[in-house]
């Protein structure tokens, strides 16, 4: 049980443990630079939550931090009952943990059928040996992956491009092939950084779909970053903002539309940027 | 990220390969029936032995490099330890036979291996490739100064034993050539198991994104170790029939820095992930320096002597690499590959009518 | 006495360390306009050295031969670039490296194809004579050997620091679509770097080709500035220097304390291992900044 916290406004110690996600006074900077400042929030289960924010706000800095990719300087994430200083990436997905990337981070020599089937790397239990040799168990564990991969494949209507090595397909479709690695796991929490960065309006909207019916079909709690204000507020039930690595708000999409403080720093800024006044 | 081999076409683990198979038991039936009644000393000592210890060494770099991604410079310092280990065995265990010796020695080999890639779990890139340098000079000095390796032998170098198999002598040259051919056709199966298999997966994930590859829980550094293991087994055997098969002999000046870089580029001329490639990088590799002897020979006569045959096949080789590197990063199979396609395509063609 | 001695060992290496420092910045220079690791450094070294000699045997005086010689670095420069880097610039940095290791097999073996395979010697008018300098010993030829390497670094040092060309290869080797978008000639910038770079090879190969004989073995010098280079990072020029200067001394050291428990010729790794165990402690060199990986 986490200890009594001095954030005052925040007080995650009875949520944590019941929730997909918690952070608990992230701060984080790089080089003197804050890219995450005190940040507190919980994601119950089954919720889609939207992070939002200008460039530059910490967004993908909180992703990477949750997935253990940086270790914040002070602060805490629970990830399904466990708390961590320093989530353990290696273990991330035995926590149940996947997780999307801004740039593609597929693996591009593979074949879009052995990029999903590698999602379940983690439950490999055969040897090398094993492998090689070919015992029953070795192929039964392989020919199971397969099969998931298949199934996520057919999911995500992928399944004519099963045998294409993953870098020569087309942008939108290998964020569609990582997103099917990521879920391919069935993980109880699925982050998504900038899943619709670049697709056009169609993809954006088919895209959302296969996200709510991940989280209708599988129980997936998701956590997505999207600069996308449309898009976030018709997908999200919730919406966390981000602005200069502080967390300015916190609530459901509708709260957020009317949310003073958003409108002043998050739109406000951008708006300025458009006219060119600069910061 | 070190994504060498790019997206190469050619390297999906899963499936592949398998339209090649009737080709595979054509070239075992050449292999094992046609060419032993027809080749003479020269083709089997010359040529195809050589031919088969450096393919099966490419093979092993190609697991490391262009399947794992990460450059090694020193590869015939593995196949400098597994000779050497092969050796010692036969000489103090006189009772174990060759088989066993020979398993040993790739094993010792990958332990050697797994030592010199630890410096992988922290460098990447240019820094791993250089400390892979450390291999190649340390374990060619240990040999040299270590007597101890080469039984004393106040010249350095050292007559193998003859190969001896089972109760055979295979003391021919057609002996030698069908046991290298023997261990490279099994070893070849084992790593295309390999590749195939979740295991060859992760090591290509590895190499493509070595981020996401631990996000989604493939356990990076065991896999990185297990190439360098692997791969350096590999090589160690090759190291043995260079030795016992081949030369007959072992000399620590046999495996310096040239013959590491003939390996490397057996594996870029062939093709990247690839196990044709290791075949055909290193069929290329032994036959060009004859080839170009013989028209060296006639075009210039006298003029070619070996000093001048010696630097021309450096610039020739220079400018294979750099050629195959800029035109055809997959090399030599993806030549074949598409030529193949070509021929089919037209067989295709006229064979059927066209319809639509 | 002990400590005089050590300390002439020390300041030995130190000097060799000069020289090594010397090839490795030929790497830097390239490493900094193309980020490449051109391994062919060494093989340019020897196409350098093997030139001039010829040049001075065949009568030609020697400014002459140093003009020549470096118009010839500067075509072969212009030449890879040309046709080697730049059809493969959107390509990993493996392979390009690799790609220079091609180049290397074809300028060594054209180097000696065109003048020939013997061994030159090569007599710089040094003499190479004990100095004692505050009552250490000190080789004549190393300390001028040193001087000379010091300079180099340090008319580089100026020339990259105070000239137009100078700062267009900062901006290059800081971004290049930038300096591209700023109108900064890019050809003009990559034959001065690489005119730059065939000059470290002629000085080097000249100071070493005086040392080990103009030879084919002259191009393996490179695998000495490769754990300088480890230990000072690929694109810094102070710390091809620092790097130098270390692995001279271990290396010097080494031989003289350790070399004689585990039978000598440990001078061929010795830098290696030194650099790794570095490299160990501090993943990102001597001087290179962490850097944070973006996903």
């Amino acid at each position: 049980m986490p200890a009594v916290l001095s954030e005052p406004l925040f007080s995650p110690a009875a949520g944590a443990v019941s929730s997909a996600l918690a952070v608990e006074a992230l701060s984080l900077s790089f080089g003197g630079v804050t890219a995450l400042s005190e940040v507190s929030f919980a994601v119950a289960p089954g919720e889609i939550r939207a992070v939002i924010g200008p460039n530059g706000a910490g967004k993908s800095s909180l992703l990477n931090v949750v997935s253990g990719l940086y270790r914040p300087d002070r602060g805490r994430v629970w990830l399904g009952g466990h708390s961590f200083a320093s989530v353990p990436t290696d273990r991330l997905a035995t926590l149940g943990v996947s997780r999307t990337f801004q740039n593609l981070a597929l693996f591009k020599g593979l074949s879009v059928l052995d990029n999903v089937a590698a999602g379940l790397s983690h439950r490999l239990r055969a040897g090398v040996f094993a492998q090689v040799i070919g015992l029953p168990a070795a192929r039964r564990e392989r020919a199971e992956g397969y099969a998931r991969a298949e199934e996520l494949l057919a999911f995500l209507h992928l399944d004519g491009v099963r045998d294409r090595p993953a870098g020569t397909l087309p942008y939108g479709m290998q964020k569609r092939v990582e997103l099917a690695r990521a879920l391919v796991a069935r993980p109880r929490l699925l982050l998504l950084d900038e899943p619709m960065a670049g697709m056009t309006l169609t993809e954006k909207r088919d895209l959302s779909g296969h996200i709510r019916a991940a989280r209708d079909d599988l129980g997936t709690t998701i956590v997505l970053i999207e600069h996308d204000v449309g898009v976030v507020m018709g997908l999200s039930d919730r919406i966390a903002v981000l602005d200069y690595g502080r967390l300015i708000a916190d609530g459901t999409p509708d709260e957020i539309r009317n949310d003073p403080v958003v409108i002043d720093a998050y739109l406000g800024v951008a708006h300025d940027l458009e006219a060119g006044e600069g910061i | 990220m070190t994504d060498l081999a790019l997206a190469k076409a050619t390297a999906s683990p899963a499936r592949r390969f398998s339209p090649a198979l009737p080709g595979i038991g054509l070239l075992l039936v050449v292999a094992y029936g046609i060419l032993p009644l027809v080749a003479n000393e020269y083709l089997f000592d010359a040529i195809l032995t050589p031919f088969l210890a450096l393919a099966l060494a490419g093979l092993g770099l190609n697991i490391l490099t262009g399947y794992a991604g990460q450059v090694s410079l020193g590869s015939s310092a593995f196949m400098a330890v597994g000779a050497y280990a092969a050796y010692n065995l036969a000489l103090r265990l006189p009772g174990v036979p060759f088989m066993i010796d020979i398993l040993l020695a790739g094993v010792v080999a990958a332990a050697v291996g797994l030592l010199f890639g630890l410096p992988s779990l922290r460098l990447r890139g240019f820094y791993l490739a250089v400390s892979t340098l450390a291999a190649q000079f340390f374990v060619q000095w240990v040999f040299n100064k270590v007597g101890w390796f080469s039984n004393n032998s106040p010249s350095g170098i050292v007559s193998v034993p003859t190969l001896s198999v089972v109760g055979i002598t295979l003391d021919s040259s057609a002996g030698r050539y069908l046991f290298a051919l023997t261990v490279v056709t099994a070893v070849t199966l084992a790593v295309w198991r390999l590749v195939e298999s979740p295991t060859g997966r992760a090591l290509v994930a590895l190499r493509d994104h070595e981020t996401a590859a631990r996000v989604i829980g493939i356990p990076v550094l065991r896999v990185k170790l297990l190439a360098f293991a692997v791969s350096s087994f590999i090589i160690g055997v090759a190291g043995v029939l260079w030795a016992f098969a081949y030369l007959r002999t072992v000399e620590p000046a046999g495996f310096n820095l040239d013959r590491s870089f003939q390996i490397l580029f057996i594996v870029i001329i062939g093709g990247l992930a690839s196990l044709r490639g290791a075949f055909l990088g290193a069929a290329l590799i032994v036959v060009f320096p004859l080839l170009l002897a013989r028209l060296g020979e006639a075009l210039l006569g006298g003029l070619f002597d070996s000093g001048v045959l010696e630097m021309s096949q450096r610039i020739v080789l220079g400018l294979l690499i750099v050629t195959f590197l800029i035109t055809e990063p997959a090399g030599l199979t993806a030549l074949l590959d598409r030529a193949w396609n070509r021929i089919a395509g037209r067989f295709r063609r006229t064979g059927l009518p066209i319809t639509g | 006495m002990e400590w005089q001695f050590f300390t002439e060992v020390l300041v030995g290496g130190l000097l060799s360390g000069v020289m090594y420092s010397l090839v490795a910045i030929g790497f830097v220079l390239i490493y900094k306009t193309s980020g490449v690791l051109n391994f062919a450094q060494g093989a340019l070294l020897l196409f350098a050295a093997l030139t001039f000699v010829s040049l001075t045997e065949r009568g030609l005086p020697v400014w002459a031969a140093i003009l020549l010689t470096l118009a010839a670095m500067t075509g072969i420069g212009a030449m890879i670039e040309r046709a080697v880097l730049r059809p493969l610039v959107n390509q990993p940095p493996i392979t390009l490296f690799m790609a220079t290791l091609g180049v290397s097999y074809v300028v060594e073996g054209a180097a000696q194809l065109l003048w020939g395979t013997q061994v030159h010697g090569l007599d710089l008018g040094i003499d190479d004579l004990p100095l004692e300098i505050g009552g250490v010993l000190v080789s004549s030829f190393d300390l001028f050997a040193a001087a000379v390497a010091g300079a180099m670094v340090a008319a580089l040092t100026l020339f990259f620091r105070y000239t137009r060309i100078g700062l267009g290869f900062r901006a290059v080797a800081d971004d290049q679509l930038a300096a591209l978008a700023v109108g900064l000639s890019l050809d003009r910038i990559w034959t001065a770097v690489w005119t730059a770079a065939g000059m470290v090879a002629l000085v080097a190969g000249l100071l070493w080709g005086a040392r080990l004989g103009v030879q084919f073995s002259l191009s393996l010098v490179v695998l000495k500035a490769l754990p300088v280079l480890v230990l000072g990072g690929f694109d810094s020029i102070a710390g091809a220097i620092v790097g130098g200067l270390i692995v001279g001394a271990v290396e010097k050291l080494a031989e003289v304390y350790v070399g004689p428990f585990v039978g000598g010729g440990i001078e061929g790794w010795i830098a290696y291992v030194a650099a790794l165990g570095f490299l160990l402690i501090r993943p990102s060199g001597l001087f290179g900044a962490k850097l944070v990986e973006r996903v």
